[in-house]
């Protein structure tokens, strides 16, 4: 592997906003800002560990009662019926259609769950310096990335319902606390995932690497 | 992509010619890239660079596609329920309104921002930009808008959207007549120009555009 090598050895740093390679300076190279695009360098991101874990931890707070809560509730002819995100899977799948029920759930309910497995894992590797599985995890903190604003689906639905399921004492949508608890998570791990680094996956020692 | 150990003895802005990989901070020697082609990292495997083979002008052209499919899809209803003779149709506002007025603030504040603000401003900026781009000059105040285009980054969910339009028109189906009104395709429009332009590297314009008088 000592055929990569890397910005930190060579005293350069990479601007994560606009790419330019930048010279680090050697005294307090925490102030300096990129001659590009005038963005503060950073060699990883400042205080990684603290910042993640406590938005993760937040997030995952929001989480509980995001999920045992109710999102939603359905009134029809004094018929009052409130759902709760897995209810929601459950009668989309019984139901309507179980290939779209499979959409929601892995939207509204994997997707939350790989986020904090996955960045724990993270978190809690990186912290090791452990060399175990790099390139598969950095291209698991590449999939969170990725798929993470797509839990935002279940509170759009519920949004979206209320304004149209206004049809007064025959049939009304009204969005309950649970659905601000599972806005607040997903924005909430949307902001973790982007204080993590994933540059100190391969930092420490590289002796046994792959 | 290859990387040897780069020369670094030289000033700090022939450094362009090497490349650093944002997720693992390896340094790769930059290699022209052609058409459709991508460089990946030799370490870690994340996309570094790629060339979109595709020319200001007709970027240019899908913004304001984009722009236009936007405000359709922002001001046309979405679908109408109908429901023993009565009609409910709801447009992208009506929703962000009933989210505020029914206890939800939050969610209202969160469907403005990701499905309308940030989304209008992403355009908007992306459109001034490519403006000009096309003749390779840097637009006034390029530094601070290519800046905040990278902050506004996944912070747009108007894909995210279409598939919960779909859900909910599942999930009324079972209950009330759906009909599907214009905003509802304008958004299937919206959405397909999206993935058009998640394939593009805009960080290139950086490189494809040069200061002239015009910059700060």
């Amino acid at each position: 592997m000592s055929a990569l090598p890397r910005a930190d050895e060579l005293g350069l740093i990479g601007c994560h906003v606009c790419g330019q390679v930048c010279r680090a300076a050697d005294e307090g190279d925490d102030v300096l800002a990129c001659p590009r695009c005038g963005s503060t360098l950073h060699r990883r991101k400042p205080a990684v560990y603290t910042r993640t874990w406590a938005l993760l931890i937040a997030a995952f707070l929001m989480y509980i009662p995001a999920n045992l809560l109710p999102i939603m509730r359905t009134a029809s002819l004094g018929d009052i019926d409130d759902n709760t995100i897995l209810s929601g899977v459950v009668e989309l799948w019984v139901k309507g259609s179980p290939g779209l029920a499979v959409i929601v759930f892995c939207a509204s309910i994997m997707v939350p769950m790989l986020k904090f497995l996955a960045l724990s894992t993270l978190l809690i590797s990186c912290h090791r310096g452990s060399n175990w599985a790099r390139r598969q995890r950095a291209k698991l903190y590449r999939l969170v990335e990725l798929i993470g604003y797509w839990s935002m689906l279940d509170v759009f639905v519920v949004a979206l319902l209320t304004a149209l399921v206004r049809f007064g004492y025959f049939s009304l949508v009204e969005p309950l606390p649970g659905v601000v608890f599972f806005g607040l998570t997903v924005v909430l791990t949307m902001f973790a995932s982007m204080c993590f680094d994933p540059r100190l996956i391969w930092d420490g020692k590289e002796d046994s690497d792959d | 992509m290859d990387a040897s150990t780069p020369d670094i003895a030289g000033p700090a802005t022939a450094a362009s010619a090497l490349l650093i990989c944002e997720h693992c901070d390896t340094v790769h020697r930059r290699r022209p890239l052609a058409r459709g082609e991508v460089a990946e990292c030799a370490r870690c495997g994340a996309v570094l660079e790629r060339c979109r083979g595709m020319h200001a002008r007709t970027m240019l052209a899908l913004v304001l596609t984009a722009l236009v499919v936007f405000v359709q899809a922002t001001l046309w209803p979405i679908v109408t329920l109908g429901l023993n003779g009565q009609h409910v149709a709801a447009t992208l506002w009506d929703m962000i309104h009933m989210m505020w007025v029914d206890h939800s603030q939050v969610v209202a504040v969160l469907a403005a921002g990701t499905l309308f603000v940030f989304p209008l401003c992403k355009i908007l900026i992306l459109g001034w930009l490519l403006l000009y781009a096309r003749s390779g000059r840097r637009a006034p105040g390029f530094r601070r808008l290519m800046v905040a285009l990278h902050h506004l980054g996944p912070w747009t969910m108007s894909e995210v959207f279409v598939l919960g339009a779909l859900v909910s028109i599942v999930k009324a189906h079972l209950y009330f007549d759906v009909t599907p009104d214009p905003g509802i395709y304008a958004y299937g429009a919206l959405m397909l120009l999206i993935t058009v332009f998640a394939g593009i590297d805009l960080t290139r314009l950086w490189d494809e555009t040069c200061d002239d008088e015009a910059a700060p």
